[in-house]
């Protein structure tokens, strides 16, 4: 056996994940082809190289098959119920920053906060005859933070890409989205309300909690954390 | 505890039930997800399992057999009726694994429109007798004062609809509460909202469903809003003292009495209360020690607007209540189409029952 190390499988996320290892004497390439999706670590043994989509990192350590994985916050708590008692969180690898953010359109200037959507959705949803449509695809954590918010008749539409243009197209009269830099919102006339966002995420190295190593994985994940300064 | 005995134990409550005069129901596990959704909003997908028929489309794992019953009734009905269920129920459970998200449910529904404080009273004692024995305690309680209380507040009726429509939001309705009486500051961004000649200058294109007359309504229900002032802070102050009434029914009518002389919109409603009191004491029940929680079912029981009751487990304040129930008039009039009828019921949790009666 060897501890299971899962990283994003392509982009920006598995080199930037590569350079954060790499800066702490951990040595993470690909192998073989352009296309085969086969890695290899240097300077520490015992550790294997698994790479993996990163939205499905947290499934992996959720059922145990990983020891280790890299991904975004937004997805551990999207994809995993009590995510904290199946994962914990070693390290902020400080990049691959976004929030998840609900987004208007920018000509609402009567709606900037949780209140004034609450207040929308319910004239929308007297005068339309149907709730106020959110598009998204963070179904469990958008529809916690509206619950906290106490906002009601909205009803959430799956959107699995191009969300912000949703509201053009008509399918959708708000969205709930990653960002970082709000560009894209701002080139679809969209705004970010005045509130704190559902959640701030950034790429983050977690440890499974539900994983169980054997006595040469503990010592792998000890030398390993070490080296990661992550005790 | 097994399914067997669960299921064993529902069957003998609702045999008992029958017995009480009720006609046995049933009704279909998969039912249409529309008309929940449309109820309860998107915060039934946390608590119901919701799958896809390739030709009814979204359907949902019954949570409960009150509207399907509700429907049944409104659309064949003979009145009155009294009907009596038992089946499994599913619930999902992000909140509390630990709790089964699939149990038996035993229900009893009354439609009947001679006498409401007689059926709240039937359906009670009923449910009390059926649970003797048993370590539980009763709460009782009456959204129907609560809603009498907020119909009657000197306020627009912008602002009472507002606080109606989260008057099962304890917290939200404490947030508007704080806001029309001005107990939080105004944001920043609705004070130059409110005092903007030209709101629309800067607001780009307009894009997606929501009108510009959309906006500009809403723009000026706030500017009306803001000029009525913040509501009196007697009413808002009387309003949580009602909220917080929490005694035995007897003196709890006493306080509500005395809180209705400043409130006269609850004295209708208040004397209902006190109906239902002689009502169950004619049948038996103990009203002397009956607890009476003004706020009891405001946040877990959205379609009740009358007497609300539940039976809880001593000793296992982690358990849901074995047993819960009240009226609700204004969901048979949004399920009737026009049509409405008053109705009162309850439901039991059968697996509870047995976990009870083997000394879990």
């Amino acid at each position: 056996m060897s501890v299971k190390l899962g990283v994003p499988s392509k982009g920006r996320l598995m080199d930037k994940t590569f350079d954060w290892f790499g800066a702490r004497g951990v040595g993470l390439r690909r192998v073989g082809s352009e296309r085969e999706y086969a890695g290899a670590v240097e300077g520490i043994d015992g550790v294997e190289l698994v790479l993996l989509s990163a939205g499905e990192i947290p499934r992996e350590l959720a059922a145990g098959r990983i020891h280790l994985g890299v991904t975004g916050t937004d997805l551990v708590q999207e994809k995993l119920v009590q995510w904290d008692q199946k994962v914990e969180p070693l390290a902020e690898l400080g990049f691959g920053h976004a929030d998840l953010i609900i987004g208007v359109p920018a000509c609402w200037v009567d709606v900037d906060t949780l209140d004034d959507l609450d207040g929308a959705a319910a004239a929308f949803r007297a005068r339309h005859g149907f709730p106020m449509r959110i598009a998204t695809k963070y179904h469990r954590l958008v529809r916690a933070y509206l619950h906290r918010a106490g906002v009601a008749d909205y009803r959430l539409v799956d959107s699995q890409g191009a969300t912000e243009g949703t509201v053009k197209n008509l399918t959708a009269e708000a969205i709930a989205d990653i960002t970082s830099t709000g560009e894209t919102l701002r080139a679809n006339h969209l705004k970010v309300l005045s509130e704190e966002p559902v959640l701030r995420s950034q790429a983050t190295l977690f440890r499974s909690r539900i994983a169980q190593p054997d006595a040469a994985d503990w010592n792998a994940l000890r030398e390993l954390c070490e080296r990661l300064g992550t005790e | 505890m097994t399914l067997a005995a669960n299921k064993a134990r529902a069957a003998e409550l609702r045999a008992r039930f029958e017995a009480a005069g009720a006609l046995p129901v049933d009704c279909a596990v998969l039912q249409p997800a529309e008309i929940l959704l449309d109820l309860y909003g998107e915060d039934i997908r946390t608590r119901a399992y919701v799958t896809s028929d390739p030709v009814q489309g979204e359907v949902m794992l019954r949570p409960d057999f009150t509207v399907p019953v509700v429907q049944m009734h409104m659309s064949q009905g003979a009145e009155p009726a009294r009907y009596t269920y038992a089946g499994e129920v599913f619930r999902r459970q992000e909140e509390h694994p630990e709790r089964a998200s699939e149990y038996q449910q035993v229900g009893y529904e009354v439609f009947d429109r001679t006498d409401a404080a007689e059926s709240d009273a039937e359906v009670f004692a009923l449910f009390s007798q059926m649970l003797e024995g048993l370590p539980l305690r009763a709460v009782t309680g009456d959204i129907g004062i609560l809603m009498a209380a907020v119909d009657g507040l000197d306020a627009s009726s912008a602002r009472r609809a507002a606080l109606m429509r989260h008057l099962w939001r304890p917290r939200r309705f404490r947030a508007l509460l704080d806001r029309f009486s001005g107990r939080v500051p105004v944001p920043p961004s609705r004070k130059a909202l409110l005092v903007a000649t030209d709101p629309m200058k800067d607001a780009g294109p307009v894009i997606g469903l929501r009108g510009e007359d959309e906006i500009a309504e809403r723009v000026a229900a706030l500017r009306a809003e803001a000029a009525d002032g913040p509501l009196a802070r007697e009413q808002v102050e009387l309003l949580e003292t009602l909220l917080k009434v929490s005694e035995t029914c007897q003196f709890a009518l006493e306080q509500l009495r005395d809180i209705a002389v400043d409130m006269p919109a609850i004295v209708p409603a208040v004397e209902r209360f006190a109906r239902r009191c002689d009502a169950l004491e004619a049948r038996g029940v103990d009203v002397a020690s009956l607890s009476f929680e003004a706020s009891y079912g405001r946040s877990s029981m959205e379609y009740y607007d009358g007497f609300v009751f539940g039976f809880v487990a001593e000793g296992r304040p982690d358990w849901p209540p074995i047993a819960t129930g009240g009226r609700y008039d204004a969901l048979t009039r949004r399920l009737g189409r026009g049509a409405e009828i008053p109705a009162v019921g309850g439901v039991i949790r059968a697996g509870l029952v047995v976990d009870l009666e083997g000394g879990a």
